[in-house]
C-alpha cells in the first residue's frame, strides 16, 4: 500500500509571552527598535520559557485511501498538526512527506467576498483552494446543484442567510478532488440534512482512493467515517488505534469525575459574575453520590451556586449528551411558567436548584451532563460543555432480554398493548 | 480490496518534502507558475470589487486623475509658473499622473495587501507572493480608463501620434515593476509592524513631489540631477512624457537607465526579503 503522508518527528514552536501574539498579533517598529538597544529585552524573548511547542514528536503515516480522525481536546494541538500538514504554517522540526495535492477545509468559505455574487465566488474560492479554471467551470452545475442556492447563484452572497452561505462554501470546498484532504470541523455547519449530505460526500472521497485527515469535536462523526484515530493531549499524539478505542479513551480522559464536580473561585471566568457555579452533583435515590445510576431509578441532579448579586429572569439547567456527542435533552429550573413567574428575581445568597430525573428514560452507556445559567436573550452568565459524566447501568432495563444494541439516547418503558383484531 | 487496486493503477503523484525552513530559501518562482490562475482570478477580484458599492462606479478612475491634474496644474502652473518646455500645462500633468497614479495605487494596495487577505494566508496554502503581485496588476484596469481622458485631451491639444507610443506597454511595466518591488518589501514589513500602514501614505506623497509630475525634471539643476534620477520614477514618467507628447529633458537617457537598475535591484532584494519573511507570516499576522 502506498503511503501518502509520512511525518516524522513533527514539531512546530511559538513564541509567547514577548511575542506579537500576545499583543493583539501586531508589533510595531518602535518596540522593535528599543528591543535592539535593551539587553535585558534581546535576552528576554530567546528564553525557552517563552517559547511553547504546540505539537511536538508527531509520528505517524497515512496509508492512501485511509480516512484517518484526529482527536483532542481544545489547545491539544489539532489545529496546529491540520495547519502543518496543509502547509499554512511551517515546521520549527522534523519533517513530513505529502503525494499530491493537498486540499484543506480549515474553514469554509475562506476567501468569499460579500460584495461578489455566488457565481463569482464559486470561482474565485475554486480558484483559492487549488481548482483551475476549467474544472470549475465542468463540475459548475454539480456544485450549485449541491449547495441548493440556484435561484441565488447571481446574488452577492452578503444577502446570503449564513446557511446558504455556508452551503455554498462547502459545496465548493466538496468538489474539490485532491489527493489528501484535510477537513476541520465543517461538520459542525449547517442542519441536519446538509451534514448528512457532506458525510456523504466524504465518504465518496474515502472510497475514491483519497486520503482524508478529518478533525471534530463531534464523536458520532468522527466514528461513522473514520476506522482508526490518533489522540493529541498537549501536543503529543498518545494513541493511535481503532476509532472506537481511541474515542473511549479521549471521553474518559481528563474529565472524568466520580458523580460530582466542584468549582474552584480560580475555576470560574470572571465573566460569570455574579453568578458562581459552586458543585454540580447526582445522587441516587439512597442518597449517595454516584458515577453510576441504574436505568431503572430515579436520580437527582443538584446544582449548587452563589449569586453575588440579584438576577432577574435567571434560569439554571442542564445539558445532557450522549457520549457520541448527541444532545438527548436541555431543561432549566424555570421551565415551568408558574416556576418563572414566582422566582423573577433572585436575590443575592446561596441556592441549590435541584431536579429529579425519572426512570426508564435513558439508555444503556455514558453521558455528559452540561450547565448553563443565563437570562433569555439578555445574557449568558456562566456555560459548561463538559462538567460532569456519568454512566447508565441497563439492568433490568425494557428489552435486555435480547442482547442486542440500542441506538439512541433514551430508553423508554412505553405502555405496549396487544390486541388480537380478527377475534 | 477495490481500494487497493484503484490506487495501484493511479499514476504515482510525486512526494512532496517538507523540512524546517532554513537560511535564505530560494524564489520558488515554479510554485507561482503553477498558481498563475490564482494570479488573475484574485486581480479580476480586486477589480469587480473595486468600484460596487460605489455610486459612481468606474468613473472615479477618470475623477481622480482629473482632480489630480487640475490640482498640481494650479500650484505648479498658475501659481509656481513653472517651465514645461512649450506643452501646455493641463496635457503635461496629465500625461505624467497616469504612470503615477498607476504607480502609487499599485504601490498602496500592495503595501496593504497582506493584512487585507489575512483570512486567506492563515487558512490556506499558495505561494504569498501571489498576493503582492495581484493587488499590483489591479490597477491596470483604471490606468486604461484614465488613459481614455488622455486620447480625449490629446485630440484637443492636437498632439500628434508618433511610433514612441509604442514604447507605452514596456513603460507601463517598467512602472508595475518599480511599484511591485517597493510593495513586496512594504508588505511583508507591514505584517511585522502595522507603522507600515502609517508611512504608506506620507511616502506616496513626498514621493509625488521629488517626481516630475507637477514639473518637468529640466528645472531641476545640473548638480543634484544624477541624485534625482535614484528615483526610478523619474525615468518612467519623463520616458512616458517622450512618447506620448515628444518632450524630453536632455538627461532622459540617465534617467532611464538609473529607473531600469535601481528598479530590478528593488525586485530582487524585494523577492527575497519576501521570501525569506514568508515563512512566519501565518504566525505573526
Amino acid at each position: 500500500m502506498t503511503i501518502a503522508v509520512h511525518v516524522e518527528n513533527l514539531g512546530k514552536q511559538y513564541k509567547i509571552g514577548t511575542a506579537p501574539q500576545n499583543r493583539g498579533g501586531y508589533n510595531t517598529l518602535r518596540d522593535q527598535i528599543a528591543g535592539v538597544f535593551s539587553r535585558q529585552k534581546r535576552l528576554e524573548a530567546k528564553k525557552p520559557d517563552n517559547m511553547i511547542w504546540a505539537v511536538k514528536d508527531i509520528n505517524f503515516d497515512v496509508e492512501q485511501g485511509q480516512v484517518l480522525g484526529i482527536i483532542g481536546h481544545n489547545g491539544a494541538g489539532k489545529s496546529t498538526l491540520l495547519k502543518l500538514l496543509s502547509r499554512v504554517v511551517e515546521p520549527t522540526e522534523g519533517m513530513m512527506q505529502l503525494r499530491g495535492r493537498v486540499g484543506s477545509l480549515l474553514e469554509v468559505g475562506t476567501g468569499f467576498h460579500p460584495e461578489l455574487t455566488g457565481r463569482e465566488n464559486l470561482y474565485l474560492n475554486g480558484a483559492i483552494l487549488g481548482m483551475h479554471r476549467s474544472e470549475i467551470t465542468r463540475k459548475f452545475d454539480e456544485i450549485v446543484a449541491f449547495s441548493e442556492v440556484e435561484k441565488f447563484i447571481d446574488t452577492p452572497v452578503k444577502r446570503y442567510s449564513s446557511g446558504m452561505y455556508l452551503r455554498l462554501a462547502f459545496a465548493v470546498a466538496a468538489h474539490l478532488e485532491p489527493e489528501i484532504l484535510v477537513v476541520d470541523e465543517v461538520l459542525a455547519v449547517g442542519d441536519a440534512e446538509f451534514q448528512r449530505k457532506c458525510i456523504g460526500k466524504m465518504n465518496d472521497v474515502a472510497d475514491a482512493g483519497r486520503t482524508v485527515l478529518f478533525v471534530s469535536h463531534n464523536m458520532s462523526a468522527v466514528l461513522r467515517l473514520t476506522d482508526e484515530s490518533i489522540v493529541l493531549e498537549k501536543g503529543k499524539m498518545i494513541m493511535r488505534a481503532p476509532t472506537a478505542e481511541a474515542v473511549d479513551y479521549y471521553l474518559s480522559a481528563g474529565h472524568a469525575r466520580a458523580g460530582e464536580k466542584v468549582w474552584e473561585p480560580e475555576d470560574v471566568p470572571v465573566t460569570a459574575a455574579p453568578f458562581n457555579p459552586r458543585a454540580i452533583r447526582i445522587v441516587d435515590n439512597r442518597g449517595n453520590i454516584v458515577e453510576t445510576i441504574r436505568s431503572t431509578e430515579e436520580f437527582t441532579l443538584e446544582f449548587e451556586y452563589d449569586l453575588s448579586a440579584p438576577i432577574t429572569g435567571l434560569r439554571v439547567g442542564i445539558y445532557l449528551y450522549t457520549a457520541r456527542g448527541e444532545p438527548v435533552f436541555t431543561s432549566f429550573d424555570t421551565d415551568d411558567p408558574r416556576m418563572f413567574n414566582t422566582h423573577t428575581e433572585r436575590k443575592a445568597g446561596r441556592y441549590m436548584s435541584r431536579c429529579v430525573v425519572p426512570p426508564d428514560l435513558l439508555n444503556t452507556g455514558r453521558y455528559t451532563l452540561g450547565v448553563n445559567a443565563s437570562s433569555y436573550r439578555i445574557r449568558r452568565y456562566f456555560a459548561e460543555e463538559r462538567t460532569l459524566e456519568f454512566n447508565v447501568d441497563p439492568a433490568g432495563a425494557p428489552g435486555m432480554h435480547w442482547d442486542e444494541p440500542r441506538p439512541g439516547g433514551i430508553r423508554p418503558r412505553l405502555d405496549w398493548k396487544i390486541e388480537k383484531l380478527d377475534k | 480490496m477495490a481500494k487497493t487496486e484503484l490506487a495501484t493503477t493511479q499514476p504515482q503523484k510525486e512526494m512532496l518534502t517538507i523540512r524546517p525552513p532554513k537560511g535564505w530559501i530560494s524564489l520558488n518562482l515554479r510554485d507561482l507558475w503553477l498558481y498563475r490562475e490564482l494570479i488573475t482570478f484574485l486581480t479580476w477580484r480586486d477589480i469587480l470589487v473595486r468600484y460596487k458599492q460605489t455610486l459612481l462606479g468606474a468613473s472615479w478612475a477618470i475623477i481622480n486623475p482629473v482632480v489630480n491634474m487640475l490640482v498640481l496644474q494650479f500650484i505648479f502652473g498658475n501659481l509656481a509658473q513653472m517651465d514645461t518646455g512649450g506643452v501646455p500645462g493641463p496635457i503635461f500633468r496629465y500625461t505624467a499622473l497616469l504612470p503615477w497614479m498607476l504607480f502609487s495605487k499599485a504601490l498602496s494596495s500592495s503595501g496593504r495587501s497582506m493584512l487585507t487577505n489575512r483570512g486567506l494566508i492563515t487558512k490556506i496554502y499558495f505561494p504569498r507572493l501571489v498576493i503582492p503581485l495581484s493587488s499590483v496588476l489591479s490597477g491596470v484596469v483604471d490606468f486604461g480608463i484614465s488613459f481614455l481622458v488622455m486620447i480625449g485631451m490629446m485630440i484637443y491639444y492636437k498632439v500628434a501620434i508618433s511610433w514612441a507610443m509604442l514604447t507605452i506597454p514596456l513603460l507601463i511595466m517598467l512602472t508595475l515593476i518599480v511599484a511591485l518591488g517597493v510593495g513586496l518589501w512594504l508588505s511583508a514589513l507591514n505584517v511585522l509592524y502595522r507603522d507600515v500602514g502609517y508611512i504608506l501614505p506620507v511616502m506616496t506623497q513626498l514621493w509625488l513631489f521629488l517626481s516630475p509630475v507637477g514639473y518637468s525634471s529640466a528645472s531641476i539643476p545640473e548638480n543634484l540631477q544624477l541624485l534625482y534620477a535614484l528615483n526610478p520614477m523619474t525615468g518612467v514618467i519623463e520616458a512616458f512624457r517622450w512618447a506620448m507628447l515628444g518632450e524630453a529633458p536632455a538627461t532622459l537617457g540617465l534617467q532611464l537607465a538609473t529607473s531600469v537598475g535601481i528598479s530590478l535591484i528593488v525586485l530582487i532584494s524585494g523577492l527575497f526579503f519576501f521570501r525569506r519573511m514568508e515563512r512566519t507570516f501565518a504566525d505573526m499576522i
